[in-house]
């Protein structure tokens, strides 16, 4: 009987688990004065061996969030889960969660076999494995040969990776990153997006990561969280961040888009009729729109744009002045005037077949589920 | 590679002057503008510090002034064989000098005899007068020994004439052996001192204890109040450096004053202490006038010195590095330990160095809440200096001060490196 008992408890936490996520923020609030909350009502799950980024502005709370997970903040309401247990009352030192800093961390009095020894000589693992481990960690990170070193000797691309090596030496059970790669140089940064990748996918572990650069996220992520003003706007895959944005923040925040501001006329189903604030009318899809009479933000992507199209399977089709060319090898960015936005984009690519110049007038389509009716930002 | 720009030894620049030289040229305009701003300070320090230290070193070992006294007296002494007493030749120089020499320089000559001899200043000032008087009434005796001894009975004793073997020489260590409570014996051995006359050992010791303790102190005070300077934010901060500044500000000896205020048995702690039941009227402890006294004061004197450097170490220390150690599995205690305080050597040690240096040779402090056993070493070689006249003394002592401080930069060179000083 008891031991069915237990049978059924464990089983149902294995189920709580899969449901709620192998790290789970349950209603978090932090607040530092007691006046302004920094993090409102966080609710986020995260899967084992997932590649989840928090993405936003500074000061849009993603990394409070970090530092509430690692245990150097307390969250004012609410509790985090990690497999299952409330971590709150868990000191930093006992949480088993790896994190790389900002500005990497390393300890400077050491070389960098000592600093990788570091979090396993406190755990008092033989001397022999030690030395494995800390081979192992620096041949993963491709720095075999520098162990004997002091990080002020290394460039910063090998400090970042020996921060990352510290990260993972002792097998934590998941892995933060604190914006580890903004003081990198760009090319520097492209090539570190793609290593951490690598091991991510290799030694598949759950990594936390806080960028507010919107490419890094989109390179490396499984699921990106957008944070702003202290809420997760949307929380999906790359793809759906960057294509099915859901509100106006997310589509400014992600990658390039054209807006339009306008009050809904009329909504068919999924679609919805809209007066542009310069009187031109326009098709777009209902996404986090309710009313007749709404205030909306459009949003379409300037590669959804297509320029003078020869078919009529296009609902909005309207004239723009050039006003800018600019080269940019693949592709050349064209900026118009349409219907009164004078920052209206678009992308054509290099086809060798631009026969338009500044200040001509040409015709811009696009279908009706490509650009977006959002809510409007206050 | 090839063709203007070298020629196999030498590299040229595009015109073919030898790029060293072209370089040396463009350079000279900017050496010389550094030297001209460098070269008023330079003289300074010149002026104001090397040549007296190299004068101190020199008086430290100089012994030549009573051969400039007694010059004919010197040459016929280096002649004698030092048996018995001098002959008639070292008596006559020794009486004509006397008589003709320049009263302020004999003075001085005879304070220095004195150090290898006592009574030798005696003996002769009561000797001079009569030498003077026979001097001047033109008469030769004829027997200078004789009238001498007639004189005063002194003259016949050899020891005071074997002690001035000792001044033959123009460079002398005596001094130094003077320093660390030891002297030269009739034969030039090394001796100690008469048990009255040993004092300086004694204060030397104290001068390193009392500068050992109060580096420590100043090390256990000053580091978590530079902890909470370095983290604090910054309206805290600056108000806390305020405090810490404070003593800057305020004159020395204002605050030696106060120190006596608070600290004698009348005063305001044992006051304090006696009104709270927890010492009896008759038991008020003795906190200032001994080393007590001073270790306290030179502390808050002192302290200052070790925060500071202490403090801009540990203001670049970035605060991740505590949070990164404790992420990898480190208790508090061990993150501080291991990660924290060894990165604050540099300021420990600077610290360390600047206050232990600056305690081993302070005076005023010591001077006025010492009483007699709080004085330190700078006492003395202010009492040589300014009561006895004995700069020779004075030099020597000051020379084995610079002489410890010289090692002690050795020692830390070695043991931390001069590069991992850190003043700010």
């Amino acid at each position: 009987m008891k031991n069915k008992v237990k049978c059924l408890f464990f089983f149902g936490r294995i189920n709580l688990e899969l449901e709620n996520g192998f790290v789970r923020f349950d209603k978090i609030d932090k607040s530092y004065d007691g006046e302004v909350l920094v993090v409102k009502n966080l609710n986020l799950n995260i899967q084992k061996g997932e590649f989840v980024t928090m993405l936003g502005p500074s000061g849009s709370g993603k990394t409070t969030t970090l530092m509430m997970l690692a245990g150097f903040e307390t969250p004012t309401n609410g509790e985090i889960f990690l497999e299952g247990k409330p971590i709150s009352k868990i000191p930093p030192y006992e949480r088993e969660i790896g994190m790389v800093f900002q500005n990497y961390a390393l300890f400077p009095h050491m070389t960098v076999q000592e600093n990788l020894a570091f979090p396993l000589e406190v755990r008092k693992i033989p001397k022999s494995e030690i030395k494995d481990k800390v081979n192992k960690a620096l041949d993963m990170v491709e720095l075999g040969n520098f162990g004997t070193r002091f990080p002020a000797q290394l460039s910063g691309g090998q400090q970042q990776r020996v921060a990352l090596a510290r990260a993972l030496v002792f097998e934590p059970r998941l892995v933060l990153m604190d914006e580890p790669l903004g003081a990198l140089d760009k090319n520097l940064r492209e090539q570190m997006q793609y290593e951490i990748k690598h091991i991510h996918e290799r030694i598949n572990i759950t990594v936390v990561y806080v960028t507010h650069d919107q490419s890094e996220a989109l390179t490396m992520s499984n699921r990106i969280a957008v944070f702003d003003d202290g809420v997760v706007q949307q929380l999906s895959t790359p793809d759906i961040l960057y294509e099915k944005p859901e509100n106006a923040f997310v589509a400014q925040f992600i990658g390039e888009n054209n807006r339009f501001n306008g009050v809904i006329n009329k909504i068919e189903g999924s679609i919805c009729h809209v007066d542009l604030d310069n009187g031109e009318k326009l098709q777009a899809l209902k996404v986090n729109v309710e009313n007749q009479g709404q205030k909306t933000q459009l949003s379409v992507r300037p590669e959804r744009v297509v320029i003078n199209a020869k078919d009529s399977t296009f609902q909005n089709n309207f004239k723009g002045q050039v006003r800018e060319l600019i080269y940019l090898g693949d592709h050349i960015r064209v900026r118009l005037n349409v219907c009164g936005n004078e920052e209206f984009i678009v992308k054509v690519s290099n086809e060798g077949s631009v026969n338009f110049s500044k200040n001509d007038t040409i015709n811009v389509s696009w279908l009706a589920e490509d650009i977006r009716a959002l809510d409007f930002p206050k | 590679m090839e063709g203007t720009i070298s020629n196999g030894t030498q590299i040229l620049t595009t015109d073919g002057i030898p790029l060293k030289v072209s370089l040396r040229k463009t350079e000279r305009k900017n050496k010389i503008r550094a030297f001209l701003l460098v070269f008023p300070l330079l003289l300074f320090i010149v002026v104001t510090f090397v040549v007296p230290i190299a004068d101190m070193l020199f008086r430290s070992v100089d012994d030549s002034h009573i051969n400039t006294v007694f010059p004919n007296t010197f040459e016929e002494y280096a002649k004698w064989d030092r048996e018995d007493l001098p002959p008639e030749a070292v008596y006559k120089s020794l009486f004509l000098e006397l008589a003709t020499g320049e009263g302020i320089q004999v003075g001085k000559a005879l304070t220095r005899m004195n150090y290898s001899k006592s009574g030798w200043k005696s003996l002769i000032k009561k000797t001079r007068r009569q030498v003077k008087k026979i001097y001047k009434s033109g008469e030769e005796p004829s027997s200078y020994k004789q009238t001498m001894i007639e004189i005063n009975k002194g003259w016949a004793d050899p020891t005071f004439w074997i002690a001035m073997a000792q001044m033959l020489n123009e460079t002398t260590l005596i001094y130094y052996w003077n320093a660390i409570d030891r002297t030269y014996d009739i034969d030039q051995k090394v001796i100690m001192q008469n048990e009255e006359r040993r004092m300086y050992v004694k204060t030397w010791w104290r001068t390193f204890k009392v500068s050992i303790y109060v580096t420590f102190f100043c090390l256990v005070l000053g580091f978590p109040v530079a902890h909470l300077l370095a983290n604090l934010p910054l309206r805290y901060s600056n108000l806390l450096m305020i405090f810490v500044l404070l003593p800057f500000w305020t004159s020395l000896l204002v605050r030696t004053t106060a120190w006596i205020v608070m600290l004698q048995q009348k005063g305001v702690i044992n006051g304090v202490l006696v009104w709270l039941g927890i010492l009896g009227d008759d038991q008020r402890i003795q906190m200032v006038y001994n080393m007590t006294g001073t270790i306290i004061a030179m502390t808050q004197i002192l302290l200052p010195f070790m925060i500071l450097p202490l403090y801009s170490v540990m203001k670049v220390i970035p605060k991740s590095h505590m949070r990164a150690a404790q992420n990898l599995g480190a208790k508090p205690a061990t993150a501080f330990f291991k990660v924290y305080l060894p990165q604050t050597v540099p300021g420990m040690s600077a610290g360390g160095l600047l206050v232990f240096v600056l305690a081993i040779g302070y005076f005023i402090t010591p001077e006025l809440v010492g009483g007699k056993d709080g004085q330190l070493i700078g006492h003395w070689i202010a009492y040589h200096l300014k009561t006895t006249l004995n700069w020779g003394l004075c030099s020597a002592l000051g020379s084995i001060l610079l002489a410890v401080m010289l090692v002690l930069y050795w020692l830390y060179n070695k043991i931390v490196g001069i590069d991992n000083i850190k003043l700010g």
